[in-house]
């Protein structure tokens, strides 16, 4: 079999921020009754973490499970990673009304890093982005421009970006040209 | 450009993020429904000014449809509620009519 | 003449002098000038022609409000029309030229028109052009074109980049005059998030200009330590260049930051829009002065009072040695003051009130200057520069002039208005103030938020609160009052006290003098930009255009770029007057955003070129690219129509594609199709519901192609379902269909059937789907083995998991060409591989890429429908005999009920047919068929349409599909196209399956 490949191979821009395309990483998509014990446990069993409160998206040595709506997680693991733990929660869950899919390949993701990261965001999305407003622990979907995203600050001056796979060149774009040089605009530095 | 808070997750969403969808509380008739019904599910819609219940979806967040009690003339916003219920919750009508005494209320 | 005056100028640095021209006149300026003041210093009184009589004009204003000195600025890429020199900050190397004249500015040929103004009233175009009705698009529009018109459009592609910054805040405050910066200093003192905007390079507003001082000290020094205190605050953001331009529904604010007009090319993004959601805001956007309407008042030289003081006081020039300044107020004698104390001469100030004993009156008499009371001015003397004034008594009708006065410009001042644009915007209500003589917002009707309440509070002068000594509180009421109402304690900000001379009531004067005739009348301009003038708001009037709207449009008073920010209170007391109606019942236009005008690439941020809009690629996008693709946008992807090679023309890749996908074997990207997921214990109840046809009885491993129609009926997409297990269905929808459909079933189960146990998942992304269609197809798979796709074991509407050459696979044998065929589901970052593979493998069978266009060959050749093409929204299966694929079982569906209606089930619908032309050529597409006799309207009854049409290269021919009436009952008759060349075409009517009726080809 082929390695597998990104949206964009890997593509980088530098201005100033620096915008990189990462990935392939592991995603899947969970549905199901988020509070439920099963949910829990299976979660505690394959992620070793809990289910995040509302928002909230919980890392911990390089596994991600984030909040994505009332029925719905995201879980973000190594690429390599993704069947096996498909495999292992839909053991877990068998006989709950779950949902358990990987989408990995369905995604493109984006870190900007740098001091203005912030301000980049700011530029494409219709969030208070201000470090009163929005920190480290929280994902927030919205959209980037004219395509949805999810973005969360994955550093001290970082913020991770997931798209969808078809339009990775797109947002590339979009982050590219929101963080060219000259573009600093000041506000949350 | 609206604001509305989606009850799913909390967001204060800009209307950016919003899609709309129309009336709500519209009672589906299907196959088998007299002619009347059909059309007043199908094409009969309130259009007040003043108090109104809508549909919106957090197409660009979470996902979720949500209801949103407005009043189309000012556009202030009564409240926000889930998209599961038949009727609007009791005590939002009851903020309504505290707010707008002269509305006749949902029927 | 128009000169630099040897000291002052408070906003420039003479030691950095710049260069720029003007008409290719290469002229000097300073650091810190605006294009207006460098041209008046370079004495450049005439700027522009006017719209309609192409008047020479020049400088009215100094900001924002300015009409006439308009140009266009810039060269090649980087040229942009209509942009006001006031508003424009000089540098080093600008370019303008003056616009709406030819051959040149100093001769102009329009200027005819004004010769024969008398006869170009308000309304002349719509009285005169009338008839006959053919002239106007060959005759009058042509001529008129060439001589009305601003600047020119810009051809070249604009060179810069504009962005978007979404910026949330509790208070905003627009207008960093003094009363914003006091209203931003409580706001800040509270702790609260500020952001400040101001419109111009500099802070402070006219305060310095008016010489007033706050606690004791010049404006200026507390205007440099509110900035430093403000900057100092963690939660205040400062912006200058950055115009509050819009206020609309729920505190959003749109600002337009000329961030680098005055650096042009230095990387920097040109404009910045600020997409602002505030919690509550402050306006402090001032006060425009008004213009007097008195004949000859806009002959270059004729000034607002005020803007003779910026240029002054700002930026040292003098508009000329003699200025006569005419007034109805105290406050335009601070600029005979000014130009006095500058050296220069004031010969007089006409003052049309009967007494002028104030302080400022007192002051300028005690400097020498001659003070006429009572007085008007009757006429302006000069043509392209004012060269005299004419004096008459305010109380006659100016039939003699009492007095002349020479000088070189005249400095007028009719009042103030505030600036309510922005308290207006989102529906803020204004009041007439009978004293000051203007509207001020009206705090208890402001624009309410969605909370119900105000969220907007007016500050300082656009408040109404003209005079310095009522400033700072006012500005402190309105901060705190915002502060209360987003529940914050106000902060702890002194309010300073601030002096300026006092000032008498003014007089309003709407015409000069009081009893003026028409002669006068006819030159005294209102609305200098689109020249309206008096007259003709009273010829409306007179016409019986009562409502001020109506007015404004007929004789389009406050429609020019500046959008009558001078003219509107001049012209709508003119119309009162007219009506001999109060000015308040007469009422004001509606102030709509932009505030000043916003350049179109600001508003359209980033997106342009390549991110114009979202292009969706599959993950096979670049191979394409690499082999001769046409592309064919369907929704936002790019899928191939075809792949030429060299030298080939479009249509005979096509059809080369569909024969040697017939022959050989094809290759089709499919990645685009929607890929729903559907999963739960009612998973099949709900597609039940969904689809026309019965879904829960489907075996796993199996798939069957569905419809789903909209509750009216219409059939609203299509695709094959497989079902995957016991309760897991995956949904193929249409490529553009893919987001529609999972919202929708989304709404369903969210709204509807909220206690249904089913989660759906959108997986269109998440696999590259490769279809390999044709004869060879199995030798294809087969030579790159890991799966069984041998007849026996893998059947027609079957689907398998497996490993195709190693790679991880979903394979359906579906087929939409009639010919054996398979598609495959990749994971996508396997998918350029795999196809990349699935090439390689079958070039010894001959396969060879196809695109969308021998797609839609092949699935016309196999009477398929597609989606878009028969379908429009008004079309139901029925029409399209898909009868077969309608449950009668299912006791609702839906779109059941909508079915039934008897408009739907009526016997005489359009129904689906083939048709084939007699002479074998392709029909138009979209083709109506005419049947015998006219409708109402006289036009020729119609009895159906062509849907698709194609040359078919198997066939040889033309076929088509179409909906005709009683259509599968009229096998073999002919029916006649008419096509757009007057010709028409006959075509048969027959099967709509052209090929391989019996699908022998599919199920090999």
């Amino acid at each position: 079999m082929s390695e597998p490949v990104s949206a964009l191979g890997g593509a980088a821009y530098e201005g100033f921020c620096k915008v990189r395309e990462i990935g392939p990483l592991g995603m899947l998509t969970l549905r199901g009754n988020i509070a439920s014990q099963a949910i829990g446990k299976a979660l505690k069993d394959v992620m070793g973490m809990d289910v995040p409160e509302r928002r909230a998206i919980l890392t911990e040595g390089g596994r991600s499970v984030a909040w994505m709506s009332p029925d719905e997680l995201q879980l973000i693991l190594p690429y390599a990673e993704a069947p096996a733990a498909v495999a292992r929660l839909a053991e877990a869950l068998a006989g709950v009304h779950a949902l358990v899919v990987d989408v990995s390949d369905a995604r493109a993701v984006f870190t900007v890093s740098g001091a203005g990261a912030r301000e980049v965001l700011a530029k494409l999305c219709p969030v208070d982005l201000s470090p009163a407003a929005f920190g480290p622990g929280e994902i927030r979907r919205t959209r980037a421009a004219q395509t949805a995203a999810a973005i969360w600050m994955s550093g001290e001056a970082e913020v991770s970006l997931i798209a969808f796979r078809s339009v990775a060149g797109y947002v590339m774009g979009l982050l590219s040209t929101a963080a060219a040089p000259g573009g600093e605009v000041g506000v949350f530095a | 450009m609206l604001i509305l808070t989606c009850p799913y997750c909390g967001v204060r969403a800009e209307e950016a993020e919003l899609a709309p969808g129309g009336e709500a509380h519209l009672k589906r008739f299907g196959a088998g429904a007299s002619d009347e019904d059909f059309e007043g599910y199908m094409f009969a819609r309130k259009n007040p000014k003043g108090v109104h219940f809508e549909r919106w979806r957090h197409a660009y967040g979470c996902g979720k449809w949500f209801l949103a009690a407005r009043c189309t003339a000012t556009l202030e916003v009564f409240g926000t509620y889930p998209a599961q219920t038949t009727r609007p919750p009791a005590d939002l009508l009851a903020a309504i009519k505290a707010k707008r005494p002269q509305w006749e209320g949902i029927e | 003449m128009s000169t630099r005056l040897a000291s002052g100028g408070r906003l420039i640095d003479r030691s950095k002098a710049l260069e720029f021209s003007f008409n290719g006149k290469r002229l000097r300026g300073y650091s810190g000038d605006t294009l207006a003041s460098a041209l008046l210093a370079e004495d450049q009184m005439l700027l522009g022609r006017s719209f309609k009589y192409h008047r020479p004009r020049g400088l009215v204003a100094s900001g924002a409000e300015e009409p006439n000195a308009l140009v266009n600025l810039g060269t090649g890429a980087r040229l942009e029309p209509n942009q006001r020199s006031t508003t424009t900050e000089l540098f080093d190397g600008l370019t303008a030229a003056s616009q709406n004249h030819w051959p040149s500015l100093d001769f102009d040929i329009g200027a005819l028109n004004g010769l024969v103004a008398k006869f170009l009233p308000a309304g002349f175009y719509y009285k005169t052009f009338i008839h006959p009705r053919a002239a106007w698009k060959h005759l009058f529009e042509p001529v008129i074109r060439q001589s009305a018109g601003l600047g020119r459009a810009p051809v070249e592609r604009d060179a810069d980049r504009y962005e978007y910054f979404y910026a949330f805040c509790d208070l905003l405050v627009i207008g960093g005059g003094i009363a914003g910066l006091q209203a931003a200093l409580v706001a800040g003192a509270s702790g609260a998030r500020v952001l400040v905007l101001e419109q111009t390079a500099h802070w402070g507003g006219r305060a310095p200009v008016d010489g007033v001082q706050i606690d004791g000290q010049p404006a200026d020094d507390w205007i440099n330590n509110a900035v430093q205190t403000l900057d100092g605050m963690e939660n205040v953001t400062l912006r200058t260049r950055t115009m509050g331009a819009g206020v609309y529904d729920h505190g959003y604010v749109l600002a337009d930051e000329k961030v680098a007009d005055h650096t042009p090319g230095d990387g920097r993004p040109r404009h910045r829009l600020w997409r602002i959601r505030a919690g509550r805001i402050v306006t402090a956007t001032g006060a425009i002065e008004r213009p007097l309407a008195f004949a000859g008042n806009d002959v270059p030289g004729v000034m607002l009072a005020s803007a003779m003081r910026d240029y002054a006081v700002n930026w040292a020039v003098s508009p000329g040695d003699r200025t006569v300044v005419v007034t109805n107020n105290d406050d335009a004698y601070r600029t005979a003051i000014t130009l006095k104390q500058a050296g220069l001469a004031v010969p007089a100030v006409i003052d049309a009130r009967a007494q002028a004993d104030g302080a400022l009156p007192q002051a300028a008499r005690a400097l020498g200057i001659t003070v006429l009371t009572g007085t008007a001015v009757v006429g302006v003397k000069g043509g392209k520069r004012v060269s005299g004034v004419q004096l008459c008594p305010q109380a006659g009708e100016g039939g003699a002039v009492t007095q002349e006065i020479a000088c070189e410009a005249i400095a007028m001042s009719g009042g103030w208005s505030p600036v309510v644009h922005l308290w207006s915007h989102c529906g803020g209500k204004l009041s007439w103030d009978e004293a000051a003589a203007m509207f001020r917002p009206d705090p208890a009707r402001p624009p309410l938020g969605d909370d119900g309440t105000g969220f907007v509070f007016a500050a300082g002068s656009a408040n109404g609160a003209l005079m310095a000594g009522e400033v700072m509180g006012d500005a402190t009421v309105a901060a705190s009052a915002a502060l209360q109402a987003l529940g914050r304690p106000a902060g702890e900000a002194p309010v300073p006290e601030a002096r300026s001379e006092a000032e008498a009531p003014l007089l309003p004067v709407w015409i000069m003098p009081q009893g003026a005739g028409p002669d006068l009348r006819m030159k005294m301009w209102l609305d200098y930009q689109n020249d309206v003038k008096v007259s003709d708001v009273q010829l409306a009037a007179r016409e019986g255009y009562e409502s001020v709207e109506h007015t404004k449009r007929y004789t389009t008073l406050g429609m020019a770029t500046d959008q009558g920010k001078l003219s509107n209170i001049n012209g709508l007391a003119a119309l009162a007057n007219a009506l001999n109606a109060p000015i308040p019942q007469v009422g004001t236009t509606t102030f709509r955003p932009p505030y000043t005008p916003v350049p179109i690439g600001a508003l359209a941020g980033e997106a342009r070129g390549d991110i114009f809009q979202p292009l969706r690629r599959t993950p096979m996008h670049d191979w394409h690219a690499a082999h001769g693709v046409e592309w064919e946008p369907v929704g936002h992807w790019r899928r191939p129509y075809c792949y030429r090679q060299p030298d080939e023309a479009t249509s005979a890749a096509v059809n080369r594609e569909v024969l040697n996908t017939r022959e050989k074997v094809g290759l089709l990207d499919a990645s685009t199709l929607g890929k729903i997921l559907v999963k739960g214990p009612d998973a099949g109840r709900f597609l039940d519901m969904l689809y026309t046809n019965m879904m829960s009885n489907l075996k796993p491993g199996k798939c069957r192609y569905g419809l789903m129609c909209s509750e009216n009926g219409f059939l609203s997409d299509d695709g094959v379902v497989a079902r995957i297990d016991e309760d897991t269905w995956l949904c193929h929808t249409t490529s553009g269909g893919a987001d529609r459909i999972h919202a929708w079933m989304e709404d369903w189960l969210q709204c509807e059937w909220w206690d249904w146990k089913v989660y759906t998942a959108n997986l269109t992304e998440q696999y590259a789907q490769i279809a390999v269609v044709g004869p060879k197809a199995r030798a294809v798979l087969e030579s790159l083995g890991g799966m069984d796709v041998c007849a026996e074991s893998f059947k027609f509407m079957d689907w398998q998991d497996g490993a195709l050459g190693g790679f991880p696979v979903r394979i359906f044998r579906i087929s939409f060409s009639g010919e054996l065929s398979y598609e495959i589901a990749v994971p996508a970052s396997h998918g350029l591989a795999l196809w990349e593979a699935l090439h390689a493998a079958g070039q010894e069978f001959g396969m060879m890429p196809y695109g969308t266009e021998a797609l839609h060959v092949m699935r016309a050749e196999k009477g398929f429908v597609m989606i878009g093409d028969e379908t429009d929204g008004t079309v139901t299966p029925q029409d399209l005999n898909l009868n077969w694929a309608i449950s009668k079982k299912k006791e609702d569906f839906l779109g059941k009920r909508g079915q039934q209606r008897s408009h739907l089930s009526a016997p005489d619908r359009w129904k689906l047919v083939g048709l084939e032309t007699l002479d074998g050529s392709v029909l138009p597409d979209g083709a109506y068929a005419v049947a015998e006799g006219v409708n109402a309207n006289g036009q020729r009854n119609m009895q159906g349409r062509v849907t698709s049409t194609y040359w078919s290269p198997t066939l040889r021919k033309g076929i088509a599909m179409g909906l005709v009436k009683h259509g599968p009952e009229r096998m073999g008759e002919e029916i006649e196209f008419p096509k757009p060349d007057g010709s028409a075409v006959k075509a048969r009517i027959v099967d709509p399956v052209f090929y391989d009726k019996e699908g022998e080809k599919q199920n090999v």
